[in-house]
């Protein structure tokens, strides 16, 4: 049986665990271990600080080494208050938008046009549950244009593309009556940040 | 069932106020428009009907999103209610002349395209009697200080959804504190990423946290800038 002192444990959005998972796998990284916070937290920012102060205090006694495998989040600076004082780093940027497309490729995209919507894999996948239903617009479809009406179009930023996931995103853009554009980002800043941060752990 | 359904005018006013709070809660538009007619056809002013019907549901509605017993949807159908209310009420109002107890001007900073929050604070401060000037989205210093100069508001309210747009804000007010004109208006602001400490560190006299709180804070912001004379408009 491991030691887990010595292995690192990544607390993750769990709008992130497939990714995370697989970068985990695809660099051969033994020595993580990942833990997920419901994806619903996307929705309600304000929730992230404390949920993930809890994965915190459950993981001291049995981590040396942690890292939150979120970006700020729409927290607005409470979540990075939380982290320094833990002496806990965290992903890039203020979204996982702007780690995927990674920072000066996201500036870019919302600099040509601010009314963007973004979509990843996890949100093209669970936009009915989490942007359809999560802003109540299986109730109220009404309120589409209250939401949306500022926005122009639709970037579905992919990470691992299928045919349906496109579709899937492609549609979402057409219910919000945005035009869709699909750029392909990979994992981006999520690959390098956290092979960078699994080498300063010894395995 | 047509039997269930309540007639409004067979209210008296206490308990037609009442309903309409209930009306404005549950975000019903036709029956906000139908009780501001009825209480307006029974003499009530505009003012009053806007301040005793509109406003104090709105403010019910605005306590129960603060202690999460509302969510964003139940609020933004509130507000559209209130907003047709007050679509019957802003020409009677303007006719009577109405006075205002200042003026904002008020928009989200550029690069950020959100105004659901920054509109529902727009209706609150006109709902308690403020002339609103609402710029609209994507405003850059050039548009907000262009405003200040036209309307000489007592206000400058700036909202921004995102982390990556709020620390624009600091750039309105040093482009204000530039042309020496910062200590001209009382500069408040919010949206859902920032906090007192942000507000503070950018050198803007109020963070407000939602609609209420903006509203409460712009009257006594207000009254205790007339008080101590640092109005000059």
């Amino acid at each position: 049986m491991s030691d887990e002192s010595d292995r690192l444990l990544v607390i993750a959005c769990g709008a992130l665990a497939r990714e995370v998972l697989d970068v985990v796998r695809l660099n051969s990284l033994g020595w993580v271990d990942v833990e997920c916070l419901p994806a619903t937290l996307h929705n309600t920012p304000d929730l992230i600080p404390a949920a993930v102060e809890a994965r915190l205090d459950a993981a001291e006694e049995r981590y040396r080494s942690v890292f939150v495998g979120y970006a700020d989040c729409g927290t607005g600076g409470l979540l990075d208050r939380l982290l320094e004082a833990r002496g806990v780093s965290r992903l890039p940027g203020a979204h996982c938008y702007e780690f995927y497309a990674t920072g000066p490729g996201f500036s870019d995209l919302h600099d040509r046009e601010p009314g963007t919507f973004y979509l990843t894999d996890f949100l093209a996948h669970h936009f009915d549950r989490l942007v359809w239903a999560g802003l109540g617009l299986d109730r109220w479809p009404d309120l589409r244009d209250t939401y949306f009406g500022n926005y122009r179009r639709l970037v579905y930023l992919s990470q691992v593309p299928t045919p349906d996931l496109i579709e899937r995103a492609r549609a979402a853009a057409h219910r919000l009556g945005l035009s869709f554009e699909q750029r392909h980002t990979g994992y981006g800043d999520l690959a390098s940040t956290l092979v960078d941060v699994t080498r300063r752990v010894p395995a | 069932m047509a039997d269930d359904e309540l007639d409004l005018n067979s209210l008296s006013d206490p308990d037609l106020v009442n309903q309409m709070h209930d009306d404005l809660y549950d975000g019903l538009a036709d029956e906000i428009v139908e009780g501001t007619n009825i209480l307006l056809a029974r003499g009530w002013d505009a003012q009053r009907v806007l301040n005793d019907a509109l406003v104090e549901g709105m403010r019910i509605v605005g306590i129960d999103f603060r202690d999460g017993i509302l969510f964003v949807p139940e609020v933004l159908l509130a507000a559209n209610s209130m907003k047709a209310g007050m679509e019957v009420l802003r020409p009677l109002l303007a006719e009577t002349g109405a006075q205002t107890i200042g003026k904002v001007v008020i928009g989200t900073v550029k690069g950020d395209i959100h105004d659901i929050g920054k509109n529902l604070v727009a209706m609150m401060l006109e709902g308690a009697g403020f002339e609103v000037i609402n710029l609209g989205i994507n405003t850059d210093a050039d548009e907000f200080i262009a405003a200040l100069d036209e309307h000489k508001p007592d206000i400058l309210g700036m909202s921004a959804l995102l982390t990556t747009t709020m620390p624009y804000m600091k750039v309105v007010i040093d482009a204000l504190k530039e042309k020496n004109i910062r200590d001209d208006y009382i500069v408040m602001v919010g949206g859902a990423p920032l906090n007192e400490e942000f507000g503070q560190a950018i050198g803007a006299d109020a963070y407000c946290r939602d609609a209420a709180v903006a509203t409460e804070t712009a009257e006594a912001l207000v009254l205790a800038r007339r008080l101590t004379g640092g109005e000059e408009q």
